[in-house]
């Protein structure tokens, strides 16, 4: 330390050493005290998540001192004169209370669901930092299966949240869910019935969700978080390829005192922007809504914004319902509800596997990939993200019909075709994208920056004048890893046996992934690749080149 | 950073398409930082912009103080709530406003701050750490696995399959308890989902009015109006499957809907009274109430996802995800005159469900 450390007052020193003699935390907390955080805007986007919960946290619990989970019919006297001698649910009467008796009440409980929708917004956007950067490679899966959890979990309990307050819209959501759990083959309408506790929309769902909102899945959201933030801590963050990061280091500043520090100020940050959000733009103004009663309308309501997708999914579907040995398959109900989501999620969980078992690569990754450097993966992604997207578009379609002047039919019509073809051509574009910036990449590593200075040459050609790359540059431009290809198929291993590529379906199936994967733009140094010439030749010959999984000579 | 990082980093000469290279020797030793001798700057480098710096840290902090005084006034000063005479969402609005905006002044303050005070009070110091395999040891491993197979000799558990088989039987039903104490949630369906409470001679009342009514009383072709079984005003259970829509037609619009009883397809015109006819207003997608009903195409249309009823033609499906004809309530009049249900529906009204067949 140097010399102008600050004098530790003796009392804290006194405090300190009683629970070093009683824990020997000394050496423990030190380490973690130094445990380096690199710098990266986009590290701090689960950070968001984060305070975003211990908000939620907070003002929920404001809440629940003054929530009452009961749907108790009393007629309304209150301060809402309008909705005066009307029956309602105790629930809601409650919220009125919340929102024009208790100070503070409607300023916390607007702050409650702005933090809710900042947190899936903070996780969803997380989780696609991740992926794109491919940092949920070995040795870090079990982390990239936890987020999944806990967005599933956040989108639960948001809608949960959301059917709380049993206003008009919030009933309207959960008649949605309950006609959505009775189109489960078999067990459907008992899981209705026992979650609903008979009928819709009979007593028990309020006091039920309420437990589980409340209690249940916060408790298991702050589990798995602080596994996740245990993990992370413990396997160390990943870097992004800069100069002097490497697989076996990680620079960083230590999390005493500059993490402190910025986690600090991130967290008054995030609490003072929803508070202003809070204040200025008002959220589910259930006053407005009424009380739910079952035959009122509700046109135009809009779930919170991660409901979307499945409010798309469900207007998409075409109707189609099968009857299979006397029994109802109500698809145009099934397909909405499990394939969407099911598609993203099982699919989210299952990527880290498939792209380590395509690419055949077991080492582990703390440097993370350019997102261009991984074409496959990035177009996968875009692809997902414009799934997601015409779906959610779609979950609006009247809103679009009425700005637009489309007819309605139309827009969903096309979005039955978009949701098919618009991945399909996200994935390509992104991956013919991905390989013109490794192809500039490759340039760079060859010429050298253009410094837009044009000189003659002695026979009459003009040039631009290039300088080398500095080493920062460098070792951005240069970080490309390729996957080493595997042995392609029909090839022999040196007993005659076909390589593991070459052997049945699911050989075949891994040898096509891995070429796909393997498909890069380096600068041509060394063996096989489809030369391919850009006008002014390189003094030492190198050339980019498009690589195929077949080139051998990339083997690790 | 030591020679070998460097050299794996900046080396233009790093084979392209070669994975990260293996892990090097292990290294049992737990991370330990820096050693002590390490010189650390505690000062930043700029110490002139250090002082303005401190200064506008310590204006933002001010701002915060007094905002957050503000927000305490605020709280005691705004009366919310029915005892301030005038009106109480103006009231709750004011106090949103001078709560919310003092609260979150203070904060976004507090974080200008801090961060002012980060950037620029701080030296800038980057540390490196070095990354340990994750993988234990091969002598740990070893070490592990020999203690763990001990210990599981020990038990007995694999020499004695009396004893372990005898123990998983036992255990098996008590993995059945939780399960079963969750089976008293609610009653089962049984034939519940096929029943509403219409029956013969069930009277249709307005909603929200509760008037009954009389075939005359509607008397614009056209109209649609939602009536609900009489005397179930406030059940809320019942009204949820029982919801029903009338519309009038102008003689010769009506065509003969057909319609399911049971099993077999029936005619159904005469379920109808003097051109008024009887649908379900519950969606037979997922349930939401139908709502906008469109009288030059007698298009009934659901506002959740937009499925099309034709209510000239049975309620039959014309567009969106409803896979269903809204179920038709056969109509009749009782001895006043007034319009009453002839039966329940013939058939389960709203979402699909398994057992619908
Ligand atoms: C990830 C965590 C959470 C999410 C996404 C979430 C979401 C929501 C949403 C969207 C609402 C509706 C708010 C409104 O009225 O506009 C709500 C209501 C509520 N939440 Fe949460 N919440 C979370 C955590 C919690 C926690 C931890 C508690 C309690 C300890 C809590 C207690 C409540 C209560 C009592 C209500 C009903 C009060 C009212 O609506 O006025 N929530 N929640
Ligand atoms: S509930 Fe009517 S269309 Fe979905």
């Amino acid at each position: 330390m140097s010399d102008d450390a600050v004098k530790i007052p003796g009392a804290l020193s006194g405090v300190g050493g009683w629970l070093d003699d009683r824990f020997h935390g000394a050496r423990g907390v030190r380490v973690l005290m130094k445990k380096v955080f690199p710098d990266h805007w986009s590290f701090m986007l689960g950070e968001i998540a984060l305070w975003s919960f211990v908000i939620l946290l907070l003002t929920g619990t404001f809440l629940a001192l003054f929530f009452v989970p009961s749907t108790t019919d009393i007629v309304y006297h209150g301060s809402y004169t309008k909705l005066n001698g009307i029956h309602m649910s105790e629930a809601y009467a409650s919220t009125l209370r919340i929102s024009f008796d208790i100070r503070g009440g409607l300023l916390i409980r607007q702050i409650h669901h702005w933090a809710a929708n900042l947190f899936m917004v903070a996780i969803c956007a997380h989780m696609l930092r991740v992926f794109f950067t491919g940092a949920y490679r070995k040795p870090r899966e079990v982390n990239w299966l936890i987020g999944i959890v806990l967005f599933t979990l956040g989108m639960l309990e948001g809608l949960f949240g959301y059917s709380l307050p049993d206003d008009q819209l919030s009933g309207a959501g959960l008649r949605i869910f309950e006609g959505v759990l009775q189109g489960i083959p078999i067990v459907g309408t008992y899981l209705a019935y026992f979650l609903f506790g008979g009928a819709f929309p009979g007593s028990a769902i309020v006091p039920r969700m309420y437990i589980i909102h409340v209690l249940l899945i916060p408790g298991l959201i702050l589990a798995l978080i602080s596994a996740h933030l245990f993990i992370m801590f413990h396997q160390k963050h990943t870097q992004m390829p800069l100069h002097g990061n490497t697989e076996k280091n990680v620079v960083g500043q230590p999390f005493w005192p500059y993490f402190m520090l910025k986690g600090q100020a991130w967290f008054f940050f995030i609490f003072g922007a929803l508070v202003v959000l809070s204040t200025f733009a008002q959220i589910n103004p259930v006053w407005l809504y009424g009380p739910y009663t079952p035959l009122a309308i509700s046109s135009a309501s809009q779930p919170d914004w991660y409901m979307g997708l499945l409010e798309g999914a469900l207007r998409i579907m075409p109707a189609w319902e099968i009857n299979f040995l006397g029994h109802t398959l109500s698809l145009s109900v099934l397909i909405p509800f499990a394939v969407p989501l099911g598609l993203i999620f099982t699919g989210a969980a299952l990527w880290p596997f498939f792209e380590a078992w395509a690419t055949g690569d077991k080492a582990e990754h703390h440097v993370n990939d350019r997102p261009r450097n991984a074409p496959v993966r990035t177009g996968i992604g875009v692809a997902a993200i414009s799934f997601y997207g015409v779906l959610w578009a779609e979950g609006a379609n009247d809103v679009f019909a009425d700005k637009l002047q489309i007819p309605l039919y139309t827009i969903t019509w096309i979005a039955r075709f978009a949701v098919f073809l618009v991945p399909i051509g996200a994935y390509f574009v992104t991956k013919r994208i991905c390989l013109g910036l490794q192809r500039k990449d490759a340039e760079l590593l060859t010429h050298g920056v253009e410094i837009g200075v044009i000189r003659q040459l002695p026979h009459g050609e003009f040039i631009e004048e290039a300088r080398r790359l500095t080493d920062e540059e460098h070792a951005v431009v240069a970080s490309k890893r390729i996957p080493a290809a595997l042995p392609g198929p029909g090839k022999l291993d040196p007993n005659g046996i076909p390589e593991p590529a070459g052997r049945g379906p699911v050989g075949w199936a891994r040898g096509v992934a891995n070429r796909a994967f393997t498909e890069s733009i380096v600068p041509d140094g060394h063996g096989n690749g489809h030369g391919e010439h850009n006008g002014h030749a390189v003094a030492d010959g190198e050339h980019a080149a498009i690589t195929g999984g077949d080139s051998g000579d990339h083997h690790g | 950073m030591s020679p070998e990082d460097n050299e794996e980093l900046a080396g233009p000469r790093r084979v392209i398409g070669t994975p990260s290279s293996a892990p090097a020797a292990l290294d049992a030793k737990p991370p330990v930082p820096q050693e002590a001798e390490d010189y650390v700057p505690t000062d930043p480098a700029d110490m002139g912009r250090a002082k303005v710096a401190e200064r506008l840290a310590a204006v933002c902090f001010l701002i915060a103080f007094v905002a957050g005084i503000c927000f305490i006034v605020a709280y005691i000063g705004l009366e919310v709530g029915p005892n301030n005479g005038g009106n109480s969402v103006v009231a709750a609005m004011r106090s949103n406003y001078a709560l919310g905006s003092s609260l979150g002044l203070a904060l976004l303050a507090l974080g200008t701050g801090s961060i002012i005070w980060v950037r620029h009070l701080t030296p800038n110091i980057e540390i490196e750490e070095h990354r340990h395999d994750l993988k234990s040891a091969p002598q740990d491993r070893a070490g592990f696995q020999r203690d763990f197979a001990t210990g599981t000799a020990i038990t007995q558990v694999t020499k004695r399959p009396l004893l372990r088989r005898t123990m998983m039987i036992a255990t098996a039903p008590l993995a059945l308890a939780p399960l079963l104490l969750l089976r008293d949630l609610g009653p089962l369906p049984g034939k519940s989902l096929r029943y509403t409470v219409w029956k013969k001679g069930t009277r249709a009342v307005t909603l929200g009015g509760n008037r009954p009514l009389r075939p005359a009383d509607m008397t614009a072709p056209g109209s649609m109006i939602t009536v609900i079984p009489e005397g179930y005003q406030d059940d809320p259970d019942a009204l949820a499957k029982a919801g029903v829509i009338l519309i009038k037609f102008a003689p010769g619009e009506l065509h003969i809907p057909t319609n399911y009883d049971g099993g077999t397809l029936v005619s159904t015109m005469n379920w109808t009274v003097d051109n008024i006819v009887a649908y379900s207003k519950i969606c037979t997608h997922v349930g939401c109430p139908v709502a906008l009903y469109e009288q030059t195409t007698h298009h009934i249309l659901c506002p959740c996802h937009q499925s099309t009823f034709d209510a000239a033609n049975g309620a039959n499906v014309i567009f969106g995800p409803a896979a269903r004809a809204l179920p038709q309530l056969p109509l009749t009049t009782d001895a006043e005159g007034y319009l009453v249900a002839s039966s329940d529906f013939t058939q389960p009204v709203g979402p699909s469900f398994w057992e619908r067949g």
